[in-house]
């Protein structure tokens, strides 16, 4: 087995032709077999396996792109079981940006913010209020809901609104530290959600715990998006953006800035670095991502109230972060996929599962312990489970290792150091 | 010329500092003679960190001034004051961790580096260029200190003595005009120690930067110091050269007590 290994790792063309192999197999499977959850999760996993093979940078970008774009949605489209595929890649994907939001603010900045689907709610609340009649509450003449056609604009709207509350959330809070921060924040996240739960009266802006309905869904030029894997595209498209901002953040002064005030805030500042700026500055973008796909979730959905926007959210996007490894950007891709994956169709394949066997009279499960409802145990779980096996997460956080032609240079040193004897 | 007309870099009148009852720094005057090696020592708990603190902004002072080149540095940020030129290595060595060293030297160019979020975002050319820049003149810092082999280690990872000239290097990289480095040389065995006096003595050199070291190594003291500063219970109790303060009786009563004193025992 070892002995595989190594000619792995040494023979690219190898890999290459077992990857390929791989995602054919995979792929026919679900394309060919009806409803398999595990062809599919197999598919997806052959992302997994090109993050680990040792292609250039840009290969291995391209055939992930060809994966996402041409294989995933041409695989899923045999059969029946289309849009419930669909519907689980664009949930990960939803989940997969909001999760690198959280991850510039408590993996890079080192933020506890337990209270992150509040910018979710801000984008999708944004773009659910003027997609339907709800804002001619408050703004008259009738302009009412705006048309599909706005949804595009609206992308960048919300991730704008709710990158203003991520600093407005952060100019009081960043006073506190550390545990207390982590409360603060789980204080204005239910702050928001009960807000938007009450803000009907004198003006009805949210209309309250009914929620808003009939939400117009994107229009590009009269075609309108209304099924999963049409959704499924938006997505992907906005996740390419955010994984690109995120890599460019990180390896850039704003991003040092950010991991030197998480590992010595008092260094940092003497090293010329505004602490709250930054901070405001890490709150701002993580909260633009979740909110750019609040908008995105408001227009697939169509109907969204509260009870979207609750704090077993915010945990859950918490795990996500803490499980595929905090402030590293591939582990955290694949926490929030697993998260997801296991949420949709791991828990309810289950549920299922063990509600045929006890239909056949095999084994009686009591309701209360069905899996769905066992979702917090089994976070809670997770996160004992990393603590204790893999604190550093799935696929551990990596500093950037930089070639000597980067930094070597080709004029003369500052001085050459003498070494003193003894 | 007298010492009056040499120019002074940093300019501290009157300092106080008190924390509830206690007078850290009680009324110290001193000038910091510019492109020179100045020391300030004093047993453990004479308010040398103190006066540090308040000279990078980390405390306010209660009453007094410091000036550096002439403008009032009182009431500025720890963040400002990094512009101003003035930066700092740590008692305990305050590392970022788990970045590597390189990153560490970079971080201490962040006055220096221009790169806003919009530029970054959109990888422009310039940015990609200064990001290019900022790399090779961290590794020429790291060479300098003699760092550089492991500039891809993380700065955790690096012995006692390497991490403190790693906070050397990253202080150099905000290019101060004056260089404070507290307890330098503590922990540290005498090949290091000697080492590291050839470093301060160069970058006073060659760099052209005004150094104020606090320092418990007499031997270092001595040896680098032009002019030193003696603090006891918060109180300039002496100043002057490493002659001067080797045999004041007052220092060595501070250090090793009166009965040091009769038997004329120097520092």
């Amino acid at each position: 087995m070892g002995k595989i290994q190594t000619i792995l790792q040494a023979n690219k063309l190898a890999q290459g032709l077992l990857l390929a192999a791989f995602i054919l197999v995979t792929a026919g499977a679900v394309y060919l077999i009806d409803r398999s959850v595990t062809a599919f999760l197999l598919m997806l996993a052959s992302l997994l396996l090109l993050y680990y093979t040792s292609f250039s940078n840009g290969m291995k970008w391209s055939i992930a792109i060809f994966l996402l774009v041409i294989v995933i949605p041409f695989a899923t489209s045999g059969g029946t079981s289309r849009e419930s595929y669909m519907e689980v890649a664009t949930q990960c994907g939803i989940y997969v940006a909001m999760a690198l939001g959280l991850n510039i603010v408590v993996g890079f900045a080192g933020l506890l913010d337990m209270g992150f689907i509040a910018f979710f709610a801000v984008g999708a609340y944004t773009y659910g209020i003027f997609a339907t009649g709800q804002a001619n509450n408050f703004i008259s003449g009738e302009l009412f809901p705006l048309s599909g056609g706005s949804f595009w604009i609206f992308i960048l709207i919300g991730g704008f609104i709710a990158g203003i509350f991520g600093i407005l959330l952060g100019l009081p809070v960043l006073r506190v530290k550390g545990d207390y921060l982590a409360i603060v924040t789980l204080g204005f996240g239910e702050i928001i959600r009960i807000i938007f739960n009450n803000l009907e009266k004198p003006v009805n802006i949210t209309n309250g715990a009914m929620g808003l309905s009939s939400i117009q869904p994107p229009d590009l030029f009269g075609f309108q998006f209304t099924f999963p894997h049409q959704f499924y595209f938006i997505v992907i498209g906005i996740l390419l953006i955010v994984i690109f901002a995120v890599r460019r953040l990180e390896h850039s002064r704003l991003g040092r800035s950010w991991k030197a005030v998480r590992e010595n805030e008092i260094a940092a500042q003497s090293m010329g670095i505004p602490l709250i700026r930054t901070k405001l500055m890490a709150f701002a973008i993580g909260a633009s991502f979740s909110g750019m796909m609040g908008v995105v979730f408001a227009a697939k959905q169509t109907f969204i109230d509260p009870t979207s926007f609750t704090l077993i959210e915010s945990i859950t996007i918490l795990v996500m972060v803490v499980l595929g490894g905090m402030g590293s950007v591939p582990g955290v891709i694949l926490g929030a996929s697993l998260v997801t994956i296991l949420n949709l169709q791991v828990l309810t394949e289950f549920t299922s599962w063990l509600n045929q066997l006890s239909q056949q009279g095999i084994f009686e499960v009591p309701n209360a312990l069905s899996p769905s409802k066992m979702q917090r145990f089994i976070f809670g779980m997770i996160l004992i489970l990393v603590a204790v096996f893999r604190p550093h997460g799935l696929i551990a956080a990596r500093n950037r290792r930089l070639p000597p032609e980067a930094v070597k240079d080709p004029s003369p040193p500052l001085s050459k150091p003498e070494v003193q004897p003894d | 010329m007298s010492d009056h007309q040499k120019h002074n870099v940093l300019k501290v009148t009157n300092l106080m500092k008190r924390f509830g009852g206690l007078t850290a720094v009680n009324g110290v005057n001193f000038d910091f003679p510019k492109g020179q090696i100045s020391a300030v020592i004093g047993p453990n708990g004479a308010g040398k960190t103190t006066f540090f603190n308040m000279i990078t902004g980390i405390y306010v002072p209660d009453k007094g001034n410091i000036e550096l080149d002439g403008e009032s540095i009182v009431n500025i940020k720890p963040d400002r004051i990094t512009s101003r030129g003035i930066a700092r290595t740590f008692q305990n060595i305050r590392l970022f961790g788990s970045m590597t060293v390189l990153e560490n030297v970079q971080v201490g160019m962040h006055i220096h580096l221009k790169t806003g979020i919009v530029g970054t975002l959109l990888n422009l050319p310039r940015v990609r260029h200064e990001e290019h820049d900022a790399q090779r003149e961290a590794y020429r810092l790291l060479e300098y200190v003699g760092l550089a082999e492991w500039y891809n280690e993380e700065a955790s990872s690096l012995s006692y003595g390497a991490q403190r000239r790693l906070e050397i290097a990253r202080a150099l990289a905000a290019k101060p005009k004056v260089l404070l480095l507290d307890e330098p040389a503590a922990g540290m065995n005498p090949r290091e120690t000697s080492e590291l006096t050839g470093l301060i003595r160069r970058i006073q050199q060659e760099l052209n930067i005004s150094i104020i070291l606090i320092e418990h190594d007499m031997k270092l003291v001595m040896e680098l110091s032009h002019h030193i500063l003696v603090l006891d219970h918060g109180e300039k109790i002496a100043e002057g050269g490493p002659e001067d303060i080797r045999s004041n009786p007052k220092v060595i009563e501070a250090y090793l007590g009166k009965s040091a004193v009769e038997e004329e025992i120097q520092i």
